[in-house]
């Protein structure tokens, strides 16, 4: 029990802190609670497929595959790749990092994996669909074609700055994780 | 787009289970495992985020974005879009609203970038996994790239 209580004390603490907003301020306290359910049902709607793909993923496919195909010295196919399913995900950015831990364990380079994580958060395919209906065909075309650059560049300058010993290091912890 | 995941997910279950149960468990064991990992950060955020909007509701955002002009609005719509987390679905109805109530194309396309590339409130869940440096040097980066996705989008936008 008491473990657990470690690992939610953060979120005990704020949840604490909202209650007692509430006591506060009512119609405050009620809006953020509002607004927590409504991120919460998201989270229960767009989650659980993504780690059942997650876990699948990890099991079935052999380092080697992945290795292959998204690994270093992949090349423009890699990227492509990383891209694509970048792309095709749906839900928050959260729900990328632990996708990107089954990558880091899959012998994924950290480029490809930086890469994805920029597809994911800006080049989602359904997101871009909505977001030409609503902000129009020319601003939502714009952004995709200079996101797209812009992803490899900043994935390119991430992983050309930080030192091997400490990606290493991520990598190992990816394991765990999962 | 969510059913499509759905039905993906389900179709290669089922066909994981009809292949190897055993292989399968392992997998939802893993699945349960990487979820609950990042349970407690997410339940923070999700905390967090419903503080967020109600305190920055969006007339505050609009009469904000509506009244300043030129680079200070792009500045102030990135470092709205950086600290906020919309979901896509609400955030672009939004800027479509601030856009009729006078905001301008170049503080949209910087706060649609900042808000979809650059996560405060989701820092904590990023370092778990890429560590501190990528982190905040991803999110530095992604700000700054947010406006040059300003100066592009305002310039093809407003000019063609």
């Amino acid at each position: 029990m008491i473990p657990i209580l470690k690992r939610y004390r953060a979120f005990l603490f704020v949840l604490l802190a909202v209650l007692i907003l509430t006591f506060i301020n009512k119609s405050l306290g009620k809006e953020i609670i509002g607004i927590t359910s409504f991120s919460l049902k998201e989270m229960i709607q767009v989650i659980p497929p993504i780690f059942l793909l997650l876990g699948l993923l990890d099991v079935w496919v052999p380092k080697e595959t992945m290795t292959k195909f998204m690994g270093e010295g992949s090349g423009l196919k890699g990227i492509l790749l990383a891209m694509f399913i970048g792309s095709a995900a749906a839900g928050p950015l959260y729900g990328a990092f632990p996708v990107a831990a089954v990558f880091m364990k899959k012998g994924v380079s950290l480029k490809n994996i930086l890469i994805f994580i920029g597809s994911w958060s800006t080049t989602k395919i359904p997101l871009i669909l909505f977001e030409i209906t609503s902000l129009g065909p020319k601003f939502a075309l714009t952004r995709f074609l200079i996101n797209i650059p812009g992803i490899i560049i900043i994935a390119t300058i991430l992983s050309k700055i930080v030192p091997q010993d400490e990606i290493n290091e991520i990598y190992k912890k990816a394991q765990e994780s999962i | 787009m969510n059913i499509i995941l759905y039905s993906l997910a389900i179709i290669l279950l089922a066909a994981s289970y009809l292949k190897d149960k055993s292989k399968t468990k392992k997998a939802l064991k893993k699945a349960w495992k990487s979820f609950e990992n990042i349970l407690p950060e997410l339940l923070v955020i999700m905390l967090l985020i419903g503080v967020l909007l109600a305190v920055v509701d969006h007339d505050l955002i609009s009469s904000l974005l509506g009244e300043s002009s030129g680079w200070f609005g792009v500045i102030l719509a990135s470092i709205i879009g950086a600290i906020t987390l919309i979901p896509g679905f609400v955030a672009f109805p939004t800027a479509a609203l601030l856009l009729k109530g006078g905001a301008g194309y170049m503080q949209i396309a910087a706060f649609v970038s900042t808000l979809m590339m650059v996560g405060i409130v989701t820092l904590p869940v990023e370092v778990k996994y890429f560590g501190k440096k990528i982190s905040y040097t991803r999110n530095v980066l992604a700000f700054m790239f947010s406006f040059i996705v300003a100066i592009v989008v305002g310039m093809v936008v407003s000019n063609l």
